[in-house]
């Protein structure tokens, strides 16, 4: 069953189309991550949703009706702002609760209301406390809270661990996930943290200036980017033009191996770095290392060809050759994409 | 937004036009011929000069004086800040009359000045200058040094850590963002000392006279109204110009300010400047706001008790006790509170909405246009216009009030407009996102936000209703006077006992004001739960 349905959905600011004939559809339950570089356009889409940024062209359909001229207080979906937007002159419950009071609910249920999403978001007997006196983490919590209260039909998040750090982030994007799973909340979030887009999602969005780039389940996303930018924005390096023939491509680095489907042809090419190779110097592509950065589980390496882009590589701490080391790469199929 | 339009359609332009009309339309034909003949009158033209010039130093010393003040309010803390804060802002609300004759009493002839040392400035330009300064000081002091108290130290501190000094991050960052503030006070500032009239009339003497005195001198005493209707045009038309170019620095300017708590930001003063800095704003609040006030009031306590005494008697001068005034001046600037506010809150509302189209913005300039047309001319222009059908209100009460909410409402605008526009669109949206109506976001986002700074707004609007004179003089009826009716009516008369009442009338016309404002510093909301929004009023 689609909830929010995205048909043509555009929107200019001035000569600049920020939102671009974007098409989207949101399953009931379905959790989605709008993914893409700050600019993309993203947070203008969850505004439109809102009700908060009329379209130019194009519709919103909620529960298949277009909500064109609906005001954003009569649309039922919660909106998350990036930085929580608490009402500063309220407490916690008052914060919670402002939801529920704008629909009529009596005061005991509010009460009770509050209580129970402060418990669910980990910030039990808090109504009292002043929002002021909140950590980061904390605001965030109560901004779910009040966003859940009113118990929309659509949950939006706008970068909603932006400001966190790290271990938080991560800590909170689990207790999310679970959380709307046992809700069975529809959700659409946006943020330019692919890592947080793979862990809170169902499905993912990329969005490039204002388009759609690609669309499909965090894994499908990771294994077969759609194209140069979505490759390059989720991290790899390792891009370039290369012409495929039969199981191989030519690439600047020579011949790449590739997979026996692969689509023939002038293509752009991806090798992960775990498909980097780092062997002794005389076999394979002649490189230098240029850097090396540990990163916990492997340790990353910039090698640098002859006359070609650079190569990141990842290998074990134990095999990782030192700065300045001449090393031989060879490339492994199962870990070259050929792009669309 | 149709209200506010309205008011001040029926109530503004509408007398001033009847005037202009009255003035410039004989005998069936417009005479604007008469427009060239008024201005090419040398007379005139130095009346022109002397107003602007006059302006533009006043403005520029009070800045100077008052700017140093408004730090020390915004960003020290000692004992008796908040009776302080009060007492600065009771010269602003006290009737031009009584402070030029307090001046007089100061600089003049047999004044303090001319006892101790034989100085005397009543026949100077500077007793008009520093009457000025005395009058306006509060609206720097409060413009500026509300924002001021709101503005995020942290600002500075970054900037000194980017390697700024102490004085190139206030002039790189503090400064910036004061700079509307600034303006705004400098405008206001500009227009009070622009359409000066109590003052100039009686410091001035022959030689100086400002555009209202003038118009003010050929409406009442040469009764040619087409010359007082021409330099109305003209005195209209200089302001509006000014009102326009301000409109337009700021807007250029405004921006979302990060405020935070201004009890935060304030704390005792640190250093030997500091204190220097400290002890020399008392000092000039001592001598150029107390000093006036207090040979005001050791002169009202000239006869013992005697003058408050009289003023509870009925004699020739009135047809009630003159202390029957005070309960009339608080009933009328009740109402005219009431009005102001509401009127004001609206126009403020609908200013704020980030989509206001140019029509909208551009009426955020004619709103202070009541400020700078000459308060002689709207009262007599509400005799002119209001006292036929369609709308007879010459009997009625409410004429006054009118009168008065018409001064008030641009301060409650202006007061209210930057803490509106500075409150987070996105909380707005927020609210509306969890289902609240354009309204109800109204009343639960936007009214806690600036509950304090209306609170401040509607004290500024019943002070200004108070104190003013230009216009309730014309229409204030002979048994109802208001204190400033009564205190003029008082000086008109020779012989000490009225000029004794006078100055007792006066005194407590500033007592009723300082307690008005003194009640409004109290009147704080709780602290514990309000947070960042607490203090944002502070204007």
């Amino acid at each position: 069953m689609t909830l929010l349905g995205l048909r043509g959905a555009t929107v200019r600011f001035g000569e600049r189309t920020v939102l671009d004939a974007v098409d989207l559809d949101v399953a009931e339950h379905e959790v989605v991550c709008v993914l893409g570089p700050s600019g993309s356009g993203k947070s203008t889409l969850l505004r439109a949703v809102a009700g908060l940024q009329p379209l130019d062209a194009g519709q919103v359909l909620l529960d298949g009706a277009d909500h064109a001229g609906v005001p954003a207080h009569r649309r039922g979906v919660g909106l998350m702002f990036q930085d929580h937007q608490l009402f500063p002159q309220r407490d916690v419950g008052g914060n919670v609760a402002f939801g529920l009071r704008m629909h009529g609910v009596s005061r005991a249920e509010q009460d009770r209301r509050v209580a129970e999403l402060l418990d669910l978001v980990g910030l039990p007997g808090a109504a009292r406390r002043p929002v002021a006196a909140l950590s980061g983490g904390e605001q965030q919590r109560v901004a779910l809270a009040r966003a859940l209260a009113p118990r929309p039909r659509l949950l939006m998040l706008d970068e909603p661990l932006g400001q966190l750090d790290r271990s938080l982030r991560e800590r909170l994007v689990v207790e999310l996930r679970e959380l709307f799973g046992r809700l069975g909340t529809t959700v659409l979030a946006v943020t330019h943290d692919q890592g947080e887009a793979f862990a809170l999602a169902d499905r993912v969005v990329v969005m490039r200036d204002g388009r759609i780039a690609q669309s499909g389940t965090p894994l499908e996303v990771w294994q077969r980017p759609a194209d140069a930018f979505v490759a390059r924005f989720l991290g790899f390096d390792n891009v370039a033009e290369a012409t495929v023939a039969g199981t191989a491509a030519i690439t600047p680095w020579g011949k790449v191996p590739v997979g026996e489907a692969a689509p023939q042809g002038p293509r752009t090419v991806l090798v992960r770095p775990a498909g980097v190779r780092v062997g002794t110097a005389g076999e394979g592509l002649r490189c230098t290392v240029a850097a090396r950065t540990f990163r916990g589980t492997h340790v990353a390496l910039q090698l640098q060809p002859e006359d070609a882009p650079r190569l990141e590589a990842a290998c074990a701490l134990r095999d990782a050759p030192e700065v300045g080391a001449v090393v031989g790469v060879e490339f492994d199929a199962a870990e070259v994409v050929v792009l669309g | 937004m149709a209200l506010p339009v309205v008011f001040f359609g029926v109530f503004f332009a509408y007398p001033v036009a009847a005037i202009v009309a009255r003035g410039l339309h004989a005998d069936g034909v417009w005479q604007f011929g008469r427009i060239g003949d008024v201005l090419a009158d040398p007379g005139i033209r130095h009346v022109l000069w002397f107003t602007t010039w006059q302006a533009l130093a006043s403005t520029a010393l009070t800045l100077l004086v008052a700017l140093p003040g408004a730090y020390v309010f915004a960003r020290l803390d000692f004992p008796g800040k908040g009776v302080l804060r009060a007492v600065v802002t009771v010269p602003f609300v006290l009737p031009t009359v009584v402070v030029g004759t307090a001046f007089l009493a100061l600089v003049g002839r047999g004044g303090l000045l001319d006892a101790w040392w034989g100085v005397r400035l009543d026949t100077t330009v500077w007793a008009i200058l520093i009457a000025h300064v005395f009058f306006n000081y509060a609206v720097v002091v409060r413009t500026v040094g509300g924002l001021w108290a709101q503005l995020d130290p942290r600002q500075e501190e970054a900037a000194r850590m980017l390697g700024a000094s102490p004085l190139t991050a206030w002039r790189r960052v503090t400064l910036p963002a004061l700079a509307p503030a600034v303006a705004a006070a400098a405008l206001m500032v500009f227009l009070f000392t622009f359409t000066s009239f109590g003052v100039v009339q009686i410091l001035g003497g022959p030689t100086f006279s400002t555009l209202e005195v003038e118009i003010y001198r050929q409406t009442s005493e040469v009764f040619d109204l087409a010359t007082a209707a021409v330099l109305t045009l003209v005195q209209f038309a200089a302001v509006g110009l000014i009102l326009l170019a301000h409109a337009w620095t700021v807007r250029r300017r405004e921006t979302a300010l990060r405020l935070v708590d201004a009890s935060a930001t304030a704390r005792r003063p640190r250093g030997a400047g500091q204190w220097a800095l400290l002890a020399g704003v008392l000092a000039t609040a001592a001598v150029l706001l107390v000093l006036p006030l207090a040979v005001l009031v050791q002169r009202s306590f000239g006869g013992g008790l005697d003058y408050y005494r009289a003023l509870t008697h009925e004699d020739g001068t009135f047809l009630v006790a003159p202390i029957t005034a005070i309960a009339t001046s608080l009933e009328y600037a009740a109402a005219a509170t009431v009005i102001a506010v509401a009127i004001g809150g609206l126009a403020a509302a609908a200013l704020a909405r980030r989509d206001a189209g140019r029509l909208v913005r551009g009426f955020d300039a004619l709103l202070m246009l009541p400020l700078g047309v000459s308060a002689v001319t709207v009262g007599f222009g509400f005799l002119i216009a209001l006292d036929e059908p369609p709308l007879d209100l010459r009997s009625s009460w409410i004429l006054v009030p009118l009168a008065q909410a018409l001064v008030g409402a641009p301060f409650v605008v202006r007061t209210m407009l930057p803490v509106l526009r500075a409150t987070d669109a996105r909380l707005r949206e927020a609210a509306a996102v969890l289902g609240a109506s354009p309204w109800r976001v109204w009343r639960e986002v936007d009214l806690p936000m600036v509950r304090r700074a209306l609170l401040v707004a509607a004290g500024f609007a019943f002070a200004v209703s108070l104190g003013e004179f230009g216009a309730t003089v014309f229409i204030a009826r002979p048994d109802r006077p208001t204190l400033p009716v009564a205190v003029a009516r008082l000086l008109g008369r020779p012989g000490d006992l009225n000029y004794g009442q006078a100055m007792a009338l006066s005194t407590i016309l500033m007592v009723v004001c300082a307690v008005a404002l003194l009640v409004l510093e109290r009147l704080r909301p709780r602290t514990a739960s309000a947070g960042a929004a607490d203090g944002m009023g502070e204007l």
